[in-house]
């Protein structure tokens, strides 16, 4: 049955329209995860608009190509500027810097995109079994379950984000009360509006994640001084054939860091702990270990593998469950509510020509990515060659189209400005933004979920106790969420010091 | 970064203080047929309140003297931010092309000092490009003003 699903979704996939969808995606996507300001969740946030016109299964083809090229090119300029495009790709400058400068550019280049293309595959297959039994369990469950899920989803956000856990907190919260301005479906009254009429229709979440990821990032990294003095480098079919011979040696690090970054990765905010993790793993267990750090090529291979089988691996929850695992999984999320489709495990069901035709078009995407990128390299690196001057204005007018064309109002790019500020302000005091766009996309769902759930007890929480599936959830929840209180308190008994772990960023 | 950080808390809590006024007035508890309106907002207000509040304590023990920004990086800042809400108020009147060719020229002259030639051909050729790629090819209408108008869009 899944082969003869998948069959029908290659169908679907290489048709010729949509594999030139998938090629405009990556090239765009490519060119999105190099420049600075610009990553996957708002590429994709700024192109949505243009996906309306489109039939859906193409759209979410160019939506997750536009994925796949941001996830290439975040190893681009960490190789070769040591900027990292993306938090996931901080770990890839810690070998592949050193690389480029000793003129090892190309097989550190040719070293990641492969890494990148094993992860993705490696998660992909994962998907092709997994989807379809995670959505026949899912389809059993109730608004209980779906709560537990979403409390689980931002439990991981304040247990394993790093940082401040009560910063993580306040950033979901915050997102759930942007989602509750306006009207209320259920009762049909107005919140949060304080007789202003602009307020009923509320805030869009894709208004919310360009301003926040777009124009925040644009003002820190103005704020920080862009320079970028890049590391020159050639890659012709023999660096990337003599690279090639030298990666089987490294299968072990392959298996274990996509499985690490598939782990992770359907959990939210998983890549970036992923990355730093296969990486930590790869030195320990390798044989070089006093080689990582000065250039070695093991070194990109691990968080590479890890963050691309991460990023893929946030599909899982997204087209199962409904659930989006990271922001540009909550974007893609509020495509298809755009394009007339019902997120859930009923799509598996009701169009399984979109669900398998975007299953297909992972394999498609990301064997064209990777040849891509090996193909275009220099011309990418060549876009951080623009001048800031011109690449800072032509963002942020970047972003007011794809604000204004959410919704035809002028009152979209205004907010935009606003999350921009908001963004800016809320990165420099570690406020994670990721939990806040994921609140703000889920808000009704889990609001709705939550009252349906009291409704069936009458207003009893131990509904979320009572059924075995809610009940093993809204645990594990609990346990993220009282993590950080444990955790010091747990050392001192141990005798350690209670120091709290670095935070490690917020994929 | 102290300053700032009570002060972003202090922000959150008013908002927490707001939603909760507001969930009072929707009503909070158990209506005829479930939770109230209220009933969700006024649990996040008290979650936003008293997370808030131990932000603030946390951040007035932390000895932290690290200015939030310095004078002379914050000017960067300020000079995308306010022609960039010029521009947006400007598009209300002549469309979103027209305001962000004016803008894309400011910035480059003013911030980038590029040569008058670079400012004229770019500045030119953005707003085209995406209006050929927005407004015909992909049929998503922006903003548009007098000069669009005349030209008979």
């Amino acid at each position: 049955m899944g082969i003869e699903n998948l069959w029908m979704g290659f169908h679907i996939a290489i048709t010729p329209f949509n594999l030139f969808v998938a090629v405009v995606g990556i090239t765009l996507g490519t060119i999105i995860g190099v420049l600075p300001g610009l990553g996957g969740a708002n590429g994709v946030a700024i192109l949505l608009p243009v996906t309306f016109t489109m039939p859906p299964t193409s759209a979410i083809i160019l939506l997750t190509s536009i994925y796949w090229g941001a996830l290439f090119g975040g190893a681009i300029t960490s190789i070769l500027f040591n900027i990292p495009g993306e938090p996931w790709s901080v770990a890839t400058t810690f070998d592949g810097y050193p690389m480029a400068r000793q003129g090892q550019g190309g097989p550190a280049l040719t070293g990641a995109f492969t890494s990148s293309f094993i992860g993705a595959f490696f998660a992909i297959v994962l998907i092709t079994l997994f989807a379809p039994l995670l959505a026949e369990i899912a389809l059993r469950f109730g608004p209980p379950e779906f709560f537990a899920i979403q409390l689980l989803t931002f439990s991981s956000f304040v247990g394993l984000g790093g940082g401040n856990p009560l910063k993580s907190l306040v950033s979901i919260v915050l997102g759930f009360i942007l989602a509750a301005v306006g009207l209320d479906i259920v009762t049909g009254q107005l919140r949060l509006t304080f007789g202003f009429t602009d307020l009923m229709k509320g805030f869009d979440f894709i208004v919310a994640v360009i301003g926040l990821f777009g124009i925040g990032e644009i003002l820190l990294s103005v704020e920080e001084g862009l320079s970028f003095q890049g590391v020159k480098t050639k890659i012709n079919p023999k660096v990337v054939l003599d690279t090639w011979k030298l990666l089987p040696r490294y299968w072990r690090t392959f298996v274990r860091s996509a499985f690490i970054g598939f782990w992770m990765g359907f959990k939210p905010g998983g890549a970036t702990p992923a990355s730093f993790m296969s990486y930590a793993f790869a030195k320990r267990f390798s044989k070089n270990a006093e080689k990582f750090g000065k250039g070695e090529l093991e070194g990109v291979v691990a968080p590479e593998t890890a963050a691309h089988s991460a990023g893929i691996a946030a599909m899982l929850p997204m087209i199962t469950l409904g659930i989006p695992g990271s922001p540009t999984a909550a974007v893609m999320l509020g495509g298809l509510i755009i394009w007339g489709l019902q997120p859930g495990p009923l799509l598996f069901k009701e169009k399984p020509d979109f669900v398998w035709g975007l299953i297909a078009s992972m394999y498609t995407g990301n064997i064209i990515g990777v040849l891509m990128v090996l193909a275009f390299v220099p011309f990418f690196a060549a876009i951080l060659r623009i001048p800031f001057a011109v690449l800072t204005p032509l963002i942020v007018v970047v972003c007011a189209i794809g604000s204004y064309a959410v919704h035809n109002s002028m009152i979209d790019i205004w907010y935009m400005l606003i999350f921009g500020v908001i963004g800016y302000v809320f990165k420099k005091l570690d406020y994670p933004l990721a939990p806040l766009v994921l609140a703000l996309v889920l808000g009704d769902l889990a609001e709705n979920a939550l009252r349906q759930s009291l409704i069936m007890s009458q207003g009893s929480l131990g509904i979320f106790f009572s059924r075995p599936i809610s009940a093993a959830i809204t645990f594990a929840a609990i346990f993220f969420f009282v993590m950080p209180i444990i955790t010091p308190w747990w050392r001192r008994l141990r005798g350690q010091p209670p120091t709290i772990e670095p935070a490690i960023g917020h994929g | 970064m102290r300053t700032a950080d009570i002060v972003t808390a202090s922000v959150l809590m008013s908002l927490g203080c707001l939603v909760f006024y507001d969930a009072v007035r929707l009503g909070f508890g158990w209506g005829a047929d479930g939770p109230q309106s209220g009933f969700f907002p006024a649990w996040l207000a008290i979650i936003m309140i008293g997370s808030c509040a131990v932000i603030m304590i946390q951040a007035v023990r932390k000895a932290d003297t690290t200015p939030f920004v310095t004078r002379e990086r914050l000017g960067p800042v300020l000079k995308v931010l306010w022609p960039a809400a010029v521009a947006v108020a400007l598009m209300h009147f002549i469309g979103l092309y027209v305001a962000s060719a004016i803008y894309l020229a400011f910035y480059m002259r003013w911030v980038g000092r590029h040569s008058w030639l670079t400012v004229l051909l770019i500045s030119l050729a953005i707003p085209l490009g995406a209006f050929f790629v927005f407004e015909l090819w992909f049929l998503v209408p922006m903003p548009k003003g007098p000069l669009e108008a005349w030209l008979g869009y």
